[in-house]
């Protein structure tokens, strides 16, 4: 964030040991997206929560713009309806006993009457709503309630909208269509957004940074191609699903050029990563998309960066894609993941047992420092 | 037909629920949406005199009323007169008796409520004040007016604990129950018999509405 943005935007650092774990740190830019990424369980809603007023951590601040929400420090905790904020929960928590305009307008506060119904129907053309505004909850679409409750969390003209899971209730079909209205609605509230999902997938397309979140701890945050590719440790490694996880020791160091690495019986290149010593031992890892099959009936130059060989241990076709686990050659106990157009996988007549080559393209190599011994172990030991 | 008896009755009723309605909100707000320690000794200690023999009830009353206990010369030396055998006393014993019959459908009421919905409406700006009019009171109404249904009935129909505190005044403390129980005893069948349909009549009544109205409530919401 810029300090313009700063001066508007979300600030938040939680810590308290119990009842649940907190341990986080982050910011949100006026017209951003954040999306709080990590398994059930790793404090995700916990940290909405405190954002909103609805839980108060042993030791933290809140902030948004001039205002202070939270200061533990100096005994500060306002309440949910102090603080502006526009709140989606995951089960929407509509009111059942209200039409969808009601619900609305419950949110309105004191405005005079005639300007609150109009500024009602607003919101509710706002979300794509026009002509169901007397329903109740009850008879509303799960999409549809969704985006009445996007409607009551911006009728507070709120200064950050927090979004709980806003997308698991519904169906695919229906997830798409909000997922492309979210984005929309994006350009046109110029406020911080903190978007809660367990789907990484989702946080991809919709949030302009990622947070990762494990046991309550903010672990990494990036834009989503940062975090998927430069992951911080073996830990967010595997949070964000990368499977080529292992251990090396640096051998030499060319500034500006290179980074070389000894895996196994391998010397690996690897785009010059500055911070590590020669013969310090790293965790490394290489995204899916940069280990490239090597052709057997048009062998290329690009074979010769960084090969390795193996056995097809494993070959699953998922669609369009096949995905491939590898046993490298002379190491039956550490294999490498990769994955292949279908059609790339038939041409090549891949299958079980099969020997075939690949090649970690070096731009792609990333070094990560081990954390811990027992984070090191976790990498797979290699 | 012993009409002071019933007017008395009702008299009673009527107070019992117009002071524990409140007191059962309250209560039940608290029990439904608080975590305390000593929640589960709160709710047993409310629950008792569901299980508890109406005359154990009575005894202790009568004898926490009696000049010879604190309470009992505590209420003596400010209003001047005695708790026991006077219908506040009466009155008092009845809203003791009564705390589960007012408590716990709304408790359940609350406890039922839709997840995160009075933090919906926080979080929507709206007070905790508003929050309980606009929001808990209309999702659990169902469940005060059971309570009141409930208490009115109950305290109409009450026997054990009316006769142990409150004996059998005519006019102060002889409600519909006793009457009927001092008409079988005086062979007077018929009276016994009259009012006795009547107090069937009036509960049966007083139970079936608090379904009808349920049913009817629940199948227009799609609650």
């Amino acid at each position: 964030m810029t300090g313009a943005d700063l001066a508007l935007g979300l600030r938040v650092r939680l810590e308290q040991e119990t009842p649940i774990p907190l341990a986080a740190g982050f910011t949100c830019g006026p017209g951003e997206m954040l999306a709080l990424v990590g398994p059930s369980g790793s404090g995700k809603s916990t940290i909405l929560r405190c954002i909103a007023g609805l839980h108060r951590p042993r030791v933290g601040e809140v902030g948004c713009g001039q205002e202070v929400w939270l200061d533990t420090t100096r005994g500060r905790h306002l309440p949910p309806q102090r603080r502006r904020i526009g709140y989606v929960f995951q089960n929407y928590a509509l009111f059942p006993h209200q039409t969808a305009l009601g619900n609305v307008l419950a949110a309105l506060g004191d405005v005079p009457r005639a300007a609150r119904q109009r500024r009602g129907r607003e919101l509710m053309a706002l979300v794509n709503l026009e002509g169901l505004e007397s329903r109740r909850p009850a008879d509303l679409s799960g999409g549809q309630q969704q985006r009445v409750a996007l409607a009551r969390a911006l009728a507070r003209d709120p200064s950050v909208l927090l979004l709980d899971e806003p997308l698991s209730a519904v169906d695919q079909v229906t997830r798409r269509k909000l997922q492309r209205e979210l984005a929309r609605l994006r350009q046109r509230v110029n406020i911080p957004i903190v978007l809660v999902t367990h789907d990484l997938e989702e946080a991809r397309m919709l949030a302009d940074r990622v947070c990762i979140l494990h046991r309550g701890e903010t672990l990494q945050t990036g834009t989503p191609e940062d975090v998927m590719t430069r992951p911080a440790d073996a830990r967010v490694a595997r949070m964000v699903n990368l499977s080529n996880v292992f251990h090396g020791t640096v051998v030499a160091q060319v500034p500006g050029s290179m980074t070389r690495l000894r895996w196994l019986d391998h010397t690996l290149a690897c785009r010059f990563q500055g911070g590590f010593e020669p013969g310090q031992s790293v965790d490394w890892v290489v995204p899916q998309q940069y280990v490239i099959l090597h052709q057997r009936v048009r062998p290329s130059r690009g074979d010769r960066e960084n090969p390795v060989t193996g056995v097809v241990e494993d070959f699953v076709l998922l669609g369009d894609i096949a995905s491939i686990t590898l046993l490298v050659e002379g190491r039956p106990d550490v294999s490498l993941s990769l994955t292949v157009p279908t059609h790339v996988a038939r041409r090549n007549r891949l299958q079980r047992g099969e020997q075939i080559s690949v090649s970690l393209l070096s731009e792609g190599l990333h070094l990560m420092m081990p954390r811990t011994e027992s984070d090191a172990n976790a990498a797979t030991g290699y | 037909m012993d009409w002071p008896a019933l007017a008395l009755s009702l008299q009673l009723a009527l107070w019992t629920t117009v002071i524990l309605v409140p007191v059962g909100i309250v209560v039940a707000r608290a029990l439904a949406w608080r975590r305390f320690a000593a929640r589960g000794l709160v709710e047993a200690v409310i629950a008792l005199p569901l299980v508890l023999p109406p005359t154990v009830l009575g005894y202790y009353l009568l004898t926490a009323f009696s000049d010879a206990s604190p309470p009992g010369r505590l209420y003596e030396s400010l209003f001047g007169q005695p708790l026991a055998f006077s219908f506040q006393g009466l009155l008092l014993a009845s809203v003791i008796f009564n705390l589960p019959f007012a408590i716990q459908p709304v408790q359940r009421a609350f406890e039922g409520l839709p997840p995160h919905v009075r933090e919906a409406a926080w979080c929507s700006g709206l007070s905790r004040w508003r929050t309980f009019w606009r929001v808990e009171l209309p999702l659990g109404w169902l469940g005060v007016l059971s309570a009141a249904v409930l208490t009115f009935a109950h305290t109409l129909g009450e026997f054990g604990v009316v006769l142990m505190v409150g004996g059998n005044i005519p006019g102060e403390t002889r409600t519909i129950a006793i009457a009927i129980y001092d008409r079988v005893q005086a062979f007077d069948d018929q009276t016994a018999g009259t009012m006795s349909a009547l107090l069937l009549m009036f509960s049966f009544s007083a139970i079936a509405v608090v379904y009808l109205v349920s049913y009817r409530v629940s199948g227009r919401d799609g609650r």
